[in-house]
């Protein structure tokens, strides 16, 4: 099993987004089932088809600001900042570099 | 599209084991019989984004979802069209989306799920052998409850907690009301789906009588103690809705005990209360299918490895959405949704041999006060300690005393929020 683990953790290492988990006992979840949450209100990829806003297409840089300054409140919102205080940086910083690429 | 025969049925899978993506049991006595790798049972909130995910999260696994209707009605947003600001249309969909990504979608029952065979039986006969199952069940009525009500009696007093007919038959009720009369409504004791749900009906009743019938009056009798969002949508009726709704709760004699569907009255322990139009809504528990199969423990709902989602009294079974212990998450569309992400990441992985990991999940309940005026409650879970917690820090609800631009930025939100998650779950 910790064999296994150690495999699965080289293999996220080098391909980044495979949606393999990370062992139990770890920080942080695994990116790609993290950022399958935000389509729930930002539309699947990323792509909104209401009053949310689209989040794919963004950098990365922009959308882990962004994210951040949600989190400090340095920039107000009506629900992220009670969102993001749910998330560490890393897996902001994760999250971000997934809906980049969308 | 109830009617399709063993025939037609055998055909679509044969269709499908052409593709790939599904074999025939040759040896089996019926011409139903077939076989995926998973089994997804229930084409709701939970349901449907589990068979769709499975589909993102590796495209060749053979998917079937089994689903008596060819339409789904959600409840997010039926209490818009309760209270008359949109048409059932809306909070319709159906499985199109789903067939074209591959996953072959069966209209029918599922009436036994055999969890040492591994496989469930059909309505119309035959059978699908999987080697996991996810089954979404929704909720089911405890009408044993209630003196006086039963699965019958919800043609005249609707429950309207499964959307769909019972939707529009409440909406009917209330639109054919007397300007003057008096809407009479039970929210369920806990845990049930959708906790904010009540108060928001309230809510967008109280909208459309202060437009159309303003001398009408909203009656509630809910036998909790506090209601979810109770700040904020007291806050919302103060405001929009001065003196019009009277809310009697357990300390103020808000148990119903008898129901007179006849005299259209229900029964507290002190009083009886008369409605022009009644919405009872039952105590619940999880929905039929897991009870029979034995997924349920003495609480009705279903105990599960909350990592994994598999049911801790069935292997290789497993169960999300309302009908599973998920606390301290509530029982919402939004919930159901993102446990099924999860849950078809972790059966993904399971049946490539991988072990799963930590998960995260979200959940947002926006609630309408009025049109331009929402409100919402959020909160992050992370898992530990075998358990589904709660990320200190996060969550949370919308702030009191906020302004109207906050309150109607949030109504969009609301709004959005419904687009974005129904086209990803069946768009």
């Amino acid at each position: 099993m910790i064999n296994q683990n150690k495999v699965l953790l080289a293999g996220m290492a080098i391909v980044g987004m495979a949606y393999a988990y990370q062992p139990a006992n770890a920080q942080m979840a695994s990116a790609e089932v993290l950022v399958n949450t935000c389509y729930s209100c930002h539309g699947t990829d990323g792509k909104s088809v209401g009053d949310m806003p689209t989040v794919a297409g963004k950098t990365k840089s922009f959308i882990a600001n962004k994210l951040k300054a949600f989190k400090s409140g340095k920039i107000s919102s009506t629900v992220m900042m009670r969102i993001t205080k749910g998330f560490s940086d890393s897996e902001l910083d994760a999250i971000a570099g997934i809906m980049a690429r969308k | 599209m109830t009617n399709i025969s063993r025939r037609h049925f055998s055909v679509g899978l044969g269709v499908s084991a052409a593709l790939g993506s599904l074999t025939l049991g040759g040896k089996a006595p019926f011409a139903a019989t077939g076989k995926a790798q998973v089994v997804v049972i229930g084409g709701g909130f939970g349901g449907a984004t589990a068979a769709k995910y499975l589909k993102r999260f590796n495209s060749k696994l053979s998917v079937v979802l089994v689903e008596p209707s060819s339409q789904y009605s959600t409840c997010p947003f039926s209490n818009t069209v309760i209270g008359g600001l949109n048409k059932i249309d809306y909070i319709t969909h159906n499985y199109d989306a789903l067939k074209k990504m591959g996953v072959t979608v069966v209209h029918d029952l599922v009436t036994h799920i055999d969890g040492a065979k591994k496989s469930v039986k059909l309505a119309k006969g035959g059978d699908i052998s999987f080697e996991r199952c996810i089954v979404s069940p929704g909720i089911d009525f405890r009408w044993d409850k209630i003196d006086g009500l039963d699965a019958s009696t919800a043609n005249t007093i609707p429950h309207a907690w499964k959307a769909g007919p019972q939707t529009t038959l409440l909406r009917n009720q209330i639109a054919a009301m007397r300007d003057g009369g008096t809407f009479l409504i039970s929210p369920p004791p806990n845990p049930f789906r959708c906790p904010p749900g009540p108060g928001e009906r309230i809510s967008l009743v109280a909208n459309y009588f202060k437009k159309h019938k303003p001398k009408s009056k909203i009656v509630v009798l809910d036998p909790k103690a506090k209601f979810s969002k109770q700040g904020l949508f007291k806050e919302g009726w103060a405001k929009l809705y001065p003196g019009m709704i009277e809310y009697h709760n357990i300390d103020d004699d808000g148990i119903v005990r008898r129901a007179d569907v006849k005299a259209k009255t229900l029964f507290t322990d002190f009083g009886k209360f008369k409605g022009d139009v009644i919405n009872f809504i039952p105590a619940q528990k999880a929905g039929k299918i897991a009870e029979t199969s034995g997924l349920t423990n003495k609480s009705g709902w279903c105990p599960v490895n909350q990592l994994t989602f598999e049911s801790t009294l069935m292997p290789g079974v497993h169960v999300i959405g309302d009908a599973s212990v998920a606390s301290p998450m509530p029982k919402s569309g939004f919930s159901a949704s993102s446990q099924a992400k999860v849950c078809a990441a972790a059966v993904s992985n399971l049946l490539n041999g991988q072990g799963p990991g930590t998960p995260k999940f979200v959940n947002t309940c926006y609630s309408l006060v009025a049109e331009d005026y929402g409100i919402s409650v959020a909160m992050v879970y992370g898992f530990a300690n075998s358990k589904i917690i709660k990320i200190k820090g996060s969550g949370g609800l919308s702030p009191s005393g906020a302004t109207a631009e906050f309150r109607s930025k949030e109504a969009n939100f609301a709004r959005g929020w419904y687009e974005s998650i129904s086209r990803d779950i069946w768009g």
